[in-house]
C-alpha cells in the first residue's frame, strides 16, 4: 500500500513528444494559441519571402563588383598583396589563440584543475553563421584565387594555433611581440616594394583596419585615461574626467568632420596628413574615451583588498599596478572590450560620409555604374553589405559572450 | 621604541622621494603639459586662420546662409544663425517623434522575449539580434534608398485610407490642429497638472501617517482625465484632427514630414528598440529567483506578481542605461546626413560649403550636443542616486 502510494507519488515521467512540447510551449492557453497562429504566419511569411528573395535576386552586380566589395580600388594586379596579408592575420589570430589555450592549460594544470581543449567541431557549431557567409562570398567569385587565399589563410590559422599550444614559456611570455609583428608584417605586405598605402585602399578591408587600427591606437591612450581618473591626484583625475565626459557627450560624426575639415587648421602650416590619417586621428580620439570607460569599470571591479595586500607585501604603486591590479583588470575587461571593437567596427561606415572608399561608398558606387544605374539594385547591395556586418558583429557578440561565461565576469 | 618610531618619521626622506612633493610636481607637470599642448593648437589655429584670411570670431553668424534650406520657410538671406536654430528644431523632431516609439517597440519586444510562448521570443530574439548587429548607419541608408525611394513619386502620392499620403518627397499623417478656445483648454490642464501633483503629494503622506490606501494614480490620473474630458466639452472641441488632404501638388492638413525624416527616424528608432529590448529583459532577468518564488508564495496572481514584485525593481535596473540609449539615439540622429535630412549637423554642414569658417561651426555643433548630453548625464546621475536601494 504504502509502496505503491510512493511510487505514485515519485516524480512524474516527463514524456517529451513533440505534441506535449507544442501544448506547452504554443497552445497553453487559447490566447497563447492566438498568438501562436498570428505570429507563426508572420514567421512563415517573413521566411517565404526571404527564400524567394535569396533565390530570385539577380546577384550580376555582386559578381561584377566584389572585388571592389572587398578591398575597393587596389590595383588588380596587386591583389596577391592583400591575400598574403590576410594569410599572415589569421595566421597571427590562430597563434593568438594557441597561446591563449597553452596559458589557460598550464594555469589549469598549476591549480588541479581539468583542462579541456575546444574540438575543431564546436568552433564549426558557434561559428557556422560567419563560416557559412564566407562560403556563400566565395561562391560569387569568377576565379579560384579568393577560394585559395581563404583556404591557406585557414590552414595558416590552424598550424600556428597547433604550434602554439606546444610552445615553450618563453614564447608565451613574448606572445604579444610576435603577435604584434605579424600584424605589422600583415601590413607592411599591403604597402612594401611598390604597394599601395593607405590612402588606396578600399572596400571592407578598409573598414576592418580602420577597426583594428583604431582599437590598437586607443587602448594606450584610454589605459592612461582611465587611471587617470582613478588617480589620487586632482588635476590629473579632471583633465582625465574632462576629456572622457568631453569626446563621450559629441557624435562621432562630428569629430570626424572635425577631422577631414578643420584639423588641418591646428597643425602648423604645410602639414596636410591624408584622408585616412585625418580619419584614424579622429576615430582614435573618439575610441579612446570609450576604451577608458571600459578599463574603469575593469579597474573597478578589482578588490580593494589586492591592493593593500600588494601594499602590505612591500611592493611599489608601479609594480602593483603593474603585477596585481591590471592583469586581473584586463582580465575582466574583455567580454567589454570585444563589445567595443563590435560597435567601432560598426560606426567604421560613418568613414563613408567624409569620402573614404569604404564598403558603404562602393555599395553607392556600383549602383551607380550604367550597367546597374537607377534599377533598383540597392535591395542588393545593401544587405549584401549588412550581412557582412551582421555575420562579424554576430559572431564575435556571440564569442565574447562566452567569454564572459568562461571568466565569470558576471558571477562575481 | 617609541623613539625608534619617532627618529624614523622625523628624518624626511630626501624631496624627489617625498610623497608630497610627487604629487605636487605630477600635477604641475600634467597641467603644464595638457596646457602646452592646447595652447600650441591655439596658436597653429588662430595663425592659419589669420594666414588664409578667416575670422576667428562669431560674427559669421549673423551673415546670410546662403542657401535654401528645404522644408522650412526661410530662404537663402536668412541668418546663419536662423538657419542653425531650423537645424536644432528639425534634430528635436526626430527626438519627440522617434523617442516614444522606440520606448513601446523596445519594451514590447523585451517582454515578447521572455514569452513562454516559443515562436513569440523566437521573433523576438531574431528581431534583437537582427538589429542589434547591423550599423545604424546603413539601416537609415537602407530605409532610405530601398524602401522611402521606391514609394511612388509625388505627381502619383499614394493614400491609404484616406489618411496618409505617402510618396517618395514626403510623408503625411493625420494630425492636430489648435481649433477655438485651444488656449483656455491648454491653460487648464496646466492648472489640472498641478492640483493632480498636489493631491498625489496629499494622497501619499495620508498613505505615511495612517496606512490607509493611497491610490494616488486613480486619484491623480482621474482627475486630469475628468478635467480633460469635462473642458474638452465645455469649451466646445479645442482640438480638432485634420487629416492630410492633396489639393493639386500641395498638402493640406496634417502632419507632413520629408521622407527623409521617416527614413532616419524609423531606421534608427528601430536600431534603438532592440537595445532598449536587450536592457527590459536583463533588468526583468536580473531580478533574483526568489522574488518571484516568494511572491508566488504569497498567493500572489501573475499580474500583481508583475505590478508589485518584479516592474518595481526591474524599473529601477532598467531607467539608466534606457535614458543612456536615448542619448545614443539623440547623438545617432546626426547620421541624417546620409540621406540629406536638415538637420542641425547638415546645416552647419551647408554653411560650411558656403565659406562660413569650419572649425568655428564645428565647435559650435560639438557644443550643442554636449550641453544637451551633460544634461542627461546629470539626469542620469541623480536618478541613480535616487533610485540605488537603500540597504541596510
Amino acid at each position: 500500500m504504502t509502496a505503491t502510494t510512493a511510487q505514485r507519488r515519485s516524480a512524474p515521467v516527463v514524456v517529451s513528444s513533440p505534441i506535449t512540447w507544442a501544448r506547452t510551449h504554443l497552445f497553453r492557453t487559447w490566447w497563447d494559441s492566438l498568438l501562436t497562429i498570428v505570429f507563426g504566419a508572420l514567421a512563415a511569411w517573413a521566411m517565404v519571402a526571404l527564400v524567394r528573395f535569396v533565390a530570385t535576386a539577380d546577384l550580376t552586380i555582386l559578381r561584377v563588383n566584389l572585388a571592389n566589395f572587398m578591398v575597393g580600388r587596389l590595383p588588380r594586379d596587386q591583389m596577391w598583396r592583400p591575400a598574403l596579408s590576410m594569410v599572415l592575420v589569421m595566421a597571427a589570430i590562430g597563434f593568438i589563440g594557441g597561446v591563449a589555450s597553452a596559458s589557460a592549460r598550464a594555469a589549469a594544470t598549476e591549480a588541479g584543475l581539468p583542462f579541456r581543449v575546444t574540438r575543431p567541431v564546436e568552433i564549426l557549431r558557434r561559428q557556422w553563421p560567419l563560416l557559412a557567409t564566407i562560403a556563400a562570398v566565395l561562391a560569387l567569385t569568377r576565379s579560384i584565387g579568393p577560394t585559395v587565399a581563404v583556404v591557406s589563410g585557414l590552414a595558416a590559422a590552424s598550424v600556428a594555433y597547433l604550434l602554439a599550444r606546444r610552445s615553450p614559456p618563453v614564447v608565451r611570455k613574448w606572445a604579444w611581440l610576435i603577435a604584434l609583428t605579424m600584424f605589422v608584417a600583415a601590413y607592411l605586405a599591403l604597402t612594401v616594394a611598390g604597394g599601395v598605402g593607405w590612402n588606396g585602399w578600399g572596400g571592407i578591408h578598409l573598414n576592418l583596419f580602420i577597426t583594428a587600427a583604431g582599437i590598437l591606437l586607443a587602448f594606450p591612450i584610454g589605459l592612461l585615461l582611465a587611471l587617470g581618473r582613478r588617480s589620487s591626484l586632482p588635476a590629473v583625475r579632471w583633465l582625465s574626467v574632462t576629456y572622457i565626459e568631453l569626446i563621450r557627450g559629441v557624435p562621432l560624426i562630428t569629430l570626424l568632420l572635425l577631422g577631414i575639415f578643420a584639423i588641418g587648421y591646428f597643425l602648423p602650416a604645410g602639414l596636410a596628413p591624408g584622408a585616412v590619417a585625418r580619419v584614424l586621428t579622429a576615430i582614435t580620439l573618439f575610441e579612446a574615451a570609450y576604451i577608458a570607460e571600459v578599463v574603469r569599470g575593469g579597474l573597478q571591479a578589482v578588490p580593494a583588498g589586492q591592493r593593500e595586500a600588494s601594499q602590505a607585501l612591500g611592493m611599489t604603486p608601479w609594480k602593483t599596478m603593474r603585477r596585481i591590479i591590471l592583469p586581473q583588470a584586463l582580465r575582466a575587461t574583455i567580454p567589454a572590450m570585444v563589445g567595443q571593437f563590435i560597435s567601432l567596427y560598426k560606426d567604421t561606415t560613418l568613414v563613408s560620409l567624409v569620402g573614404l572608399f569604404d564598403v558603404l561608398t562602393v555599395s553607392g558606387a556600383a549602383n551607380s555604374q550604367p550597367d546597374f544605374l537607377a534599377q533598383g539594385f540597392e535591395v542588393v547591395t545593401l544587405p549584401f553589405v549588412a550581412l557582412l556586418f551582421w555575420v562579424g558583429s554576430y559572431s564575435m557578440s556571440r564569442e565574447a559572450r562566452r567569454l564572459e561565461r568562461r571568466l565569470g565576469v558576471g558571477e562575481r | 621604541m617609541a623613539t625608534v618610531a619617532a627618529a624614523a618619521s622625523s628624518a624626511r626622506p630626501p624631496w624627489w622621494r617625498d610623497l608630497r612633493v610627487i604629487r605636487v610636481v605630477a600635477q604641475v607637470v600634467a597641467a603644464v603639459v595638457v596646457g602646452a599642448a592646447l595652447y600650441v593648437l591655439w596658436f597653429n589655429l588662430t595663425n592659419n586662420l589669420r594666414a588664409q584670411g578667416i575670422r576667428t570670431d562669431f560674427e559669421f553668424l549673423d551673415q546670410p546662409i546662403g542657401v535654401n534650406i528645404a522644408g522650412s520657410d526661410i530662404g537663402s538671406g536668412a541668418s546663419v544663425r536662423r538657419a542653425l536654430l531650423v537645424g536644432l528644431k528639425n534634430t528635436a523632431a526626430l527626438g519627440a517623434v522617434g523617442l516614444p516609439i522606440l520606448t513601446v517597440v523596445g519594451v514590447l519586444i523585451g517582454i515578447a522575449r521572455l514569452s513562454s510562448n516559443w515562436i513569440v521570443s523566437k521573433l523576438a530574439a531574431a528581431y534583437v539580434e537582427l538589429f542589434r548587429n547591423l550599423p545604424p548607419l546603413l539601416i537609415i541608408v537602407f530605409a532610405f534608398r530601398a524602401v522611402v525611394l521606391r514609394l511612388p513619386p509625388a505627381r502619383e502620392a499614394a493614400t491609404p485610407f484616406d489618411a496618409f499620403i505617402v510618396s517618395n518627397l514626403s510623408i503625411s499623417v493625420p494630425g492636430f490642429r489648435a481649433q477655438d478656445g485651444f488656449e483656455t483648454f491648454w491653460l487648464l490642464m496646466a492648472v489640472a497638472l498641478a492640483v493632480a501633483v498636489a493631491v498625489w503629494v496629499w494622497r501619499t503622506r495620508v498613505f505615511v501617517s495612517t496606512g490607509a490606501p493611497h491610490r494616488r494614480v486613480l486619484w491623480s490620473v482621474g482627475l486630469i482625465l475628468v478635467v480633460a474630458v469635462v473642458g474638452y466639452l465645455a469649451i466646445g472641441r479645442p482640438i480638432g484632427v485634420t487629416l492630410p488632404t492633396l489639393e493639386g501638388r500641395a498638402i493640406r492638413g496634417g502632419f507632413t514630414g520629408f521622407s527623409s525624416f521617416f527614413a532616419v527616424m524609423g531606421g534608427l528608432a528601430l536600431y534603438t528598440a532592440s537595445h532598449v529590448a536587450e536592457i527590459v529583459r536583463g533588468s526583468i532577468q536580473a531580478i533574483p529567483r526568489g522574488q518571484g518564488e516568494a511572491a508566488n508564495a504569497l498567493a500572489l496572481s501573475g499580474f500583481q506578481r508583475m505590478r508589485h514584485v518584479i516592474l518595481p525593481q526591474a524599473t529601477r535596473i532598467a531607467i539608466p542605461p534606457t535614458i543612456n540609449q536615448y542619448l545614443n539615439y539623440v547623438k545617432n540622429t546626426s547620421l541624417a546626413i546620409a540621406v540629406g535630412f536638415a538637420d542641425f549637423v547638415v546645416i552647419a554642414f551647408q554653411a560650411i560649403g558656403n565659406g562660413q569658417p569650419a572649425p568655428q561651426l564645428i565647435l559650435l555643433v560639438m557644443a550643442g550636443y554636449l550641453f544637451f548630453s551633460l544634461i542627461i548625464s546629470l539626469v542620469v546621475n541623480v536618478l541613480n542616486r535616487r533610485l540605488q536601494l537603500v540597504t541596510r
